[in-house]
């Protein structure tokens, strides 16, 4: 009895076919005809687009080229390694030094101690919004989160001057609580909006699919996020801590106020050992050009000398997206999509 | 327990999806050791009473339901049910095949290691013996460290069964197991069916009569939420009781 109807719908199909043939010439008018209006639209939003995109690189490059030529006169006098090796930063004493390894290393140690703090931070916080709040919390704390994201540093700089640092100074018994620590707390914090908004929405976009496949073998919303949802969303969380190493490598201003500015090594012998402490006063690269760059001499070596140390911080951000960039494709092999 | 040779058996269950009823005042008995079909046009509350079953609705935003599920003598709905545990004695695969992002062998392993399963030779005997069952092994046995994503839609649905399977359950619940696969791969997964319910108790959720004639023994049709009418495959298809049921398979509507 199914048949009988089946072929009953097959010839109401038939029937509401149009018939051949009746069509075609007009189709074949559209098949080789050419707007000339929508030719024009298409070629110039191409163009303008490519020309947005290629603009973009060229700044950038432009920028590149300045900052190299600005640098190039103070490393003719000084030599690279004394640059990067040297422990004396005394850039206008009338026997200048120009090593910057106490703010290279004031630098790593802050934005080392800054992400340590900020990574699990952030992402149990994401896991959490992402994975097991309840819809009504998650729609509440996702943009309180993101509105955290836009605080000017300065006024975190400012809370960590008179808040954290007494703190600190109190808890270590310190004279000073403007340490690298402080800085670094402040850091983390400054990070951690960053991190969980873009890494929870990489979790958000894990497909549904997975999570129920997960769901319905008997793992828990731990076990799902652990084994399913970390590992698919790997590179968007990626990609989110590395716009917090960004945004903490590059912050100047809450870093200047909190951290000290002294420019000592800061490392602190155990066993006869240096060993990197965030225990101490200690400066950043950016500190260093935001506190020097007001009164330098135009064109003195100490004026491009600030702008090497502009280059150093170029190259620290460019290695460290480099390799994240190859883990990251190396991961993807591994753990294809599709 | 195994009394009367019933799995599951629902009393006075009543769904509601916000203030839309979606199933209303099911009561019947899934019986053990045979493939059960539910059939019935879309938005009838077939997926739903399957996803019950399992209690994957939970998962529903603003889903209440009323009644009791019984499996085996305790009632799915009672506050101290162990919901890992249900899960992974009632297994479920997917409309859409769903393997995760890994090799074929991590998602065979993936439930027995949540449950505490590490030995490796363990694994391996679990894995094999589960692609085995879904027919898949002679397939896949040289590429298991290959992406599951890299297999043929119809594949990747045996892939999602022998996941199921490596849990060792009482029960599998497909909903739609075929409806994004095309004939050839579909008439595997319906050789597949037929073999495993020897040892599995299947509930299949389906769309295509002709499936549910080929596959079940039982065979439920639901309608707009209730449970019309409930009988041998054969009975239901050669000669229903109920008018409705006679429409719908005589494809009048749906």
């Amino acid at each position: 009895m199914a048949k009988l109807d089946e072929a009953d719908f097959y010839k109401i199909q038939v029937q509401k076919q149009p018939a051949v043939g009746t069509s075609s010439r007009k189709m074949q008018d559209d098949l080789t005809q050419q707007s000339i209006k929508s030719n024009l639209g298409n070629f110039i939003l191409e163009k303008f687009f490519l020309i947005c995109g290629m603009l973009s690189i060229f700044v950038l490059l432009l920028i590149l080229y300045f900052l190299l030529k600005n640098s190039w006169p103070a490393l003719q006098e000084v030599r690279i390694s004394e640059f990067i090796f040297g422990q004396r930063w005394m850039p206008s004493s009338p026997n200048p030094g120009f090593g910057a390894l106490p703010l290279i290393l004031g630098s790593i140690i802050i934005t080392v101690g800054a992400l340590l703090m900020a990574v699990p931070w952030s992402l149990a916080a994401a896991v959490y919004l992402g994975e097991a709040a309840p819809r009504l919390i998650r729609e509440i704390l996702k943009p309180v989160i993101e509105v955290l994201e836009i605080f000017p540093s300065v006024v975190l700089g400012f809370i960590a001057l008179v808040v954290v640092g007494p703190f600190i100074a109190r808890v270590f018994n310190l004279s000073s609580g403007l340490i690298g620590l402080t800085g670094a707390i402040v850091l983390a914090i400054m990070a951690l909006p960053t991190i969980i908004s873009i890494s929870e929405d990489a979790l958000n976009s894990v497909p549904k699919d997975y999570k129920e496949a997960a769901i319905a073998l008997g793992a828990t919303n731990w076990e799902t996020a652990r084994y399913v949802s970390i590992p698919a969303a790997s590179s968007g969380i990626v990609a989110a801590v590395m716009l917090g190493f960004g945004r903490v490598v590059g912050e100047t201003m809450a870093v200047l106020m909190a951290a000290g500015n002294a420019l000592d090594m800061p490392l602190k012998e155990i066993l006869n050992i240096p060993v990197p402490t965030l225990m101490q006063s200690m400066r950043t690269l950016t500190a260093t050009i935001a506190i020097e760059a007001s009164d330098v001499p135009w064109g003195s070596t100490h004026y491009h000398a600030l702008f090497v140390i502009g280059v150093v911080l170029f190259v620290i951000t460019f290695l460290v997206n480099l390799v994240s960039d190859i883990m990251l494709s190396r991961f993807q092999e591994v753990n294809r999509n599709d | 327990m195994s009394d009367n040779g019933v799995i599951f058996s629902t009393e006075a269950l009543n769904l509601w999806y916000g203030k839309n009823q979606a199933l209303k005042n099911i009561n019947v008995n899934i019986k053990m050791q045979k493939v059960t079909a539910i059939i019935g046009p879309s938005g009838c509350g077939k997926s739903t009473f399957l996803k019950v079953l399992n209690r994957m609705v939970d998962l529903v935003p603003n889903v209440k339901y009323t009644g009791s599920v019984n499996l085996q003598g305790h009632n799915i709905f009672d506050e101290n049910i162990n919901l890992v545990n249900l899960r992974t004695r009632v297994g479920m695969v997917f409309q859409k095949p769903n393997p995760f992002p890994k090799s074929i062998f991590e998602n065979v392993a993936f439930g027995p290691r949540i449950h505490g399963k590490h030995k490796k030779s363990e694994l391996n005997e679990l894995v094999e013996k589960s692609l085995r069952q879904a027919a898949l092994w002679d397939e896949v046995k040289d590429r298991l460290n290959e992406p599951g994503l890299s297999l043929s839609g119809g594949q990747q649905q045996r892939l999602c069964i022998a996941r199921t399977l490596a849990n060792e359950p009482e029960v599998i619940l497909m909903d739609e197991p075929t409806s994004a696969l095309d004939p050839a791969a579909t008439s595997r997964i319906e050789d597949l069916v037929r073999s495993l319910r020897k040892h599995y108790n299947i509930i299949i959720v389906t769309h295509n009569m002709q499936q549910a004639g080929r596959v079940s023994d039982e065979t439920f049709f639901f309608l707009n939420g209730e449970l019309i009418e409930t009988d041998r495959t054969e009975v239901i298809f050669t000669n229903p009781k109920d008018n409705r049921t006679e429409e719908y398979i005589t494809g009048r509507f749906g």
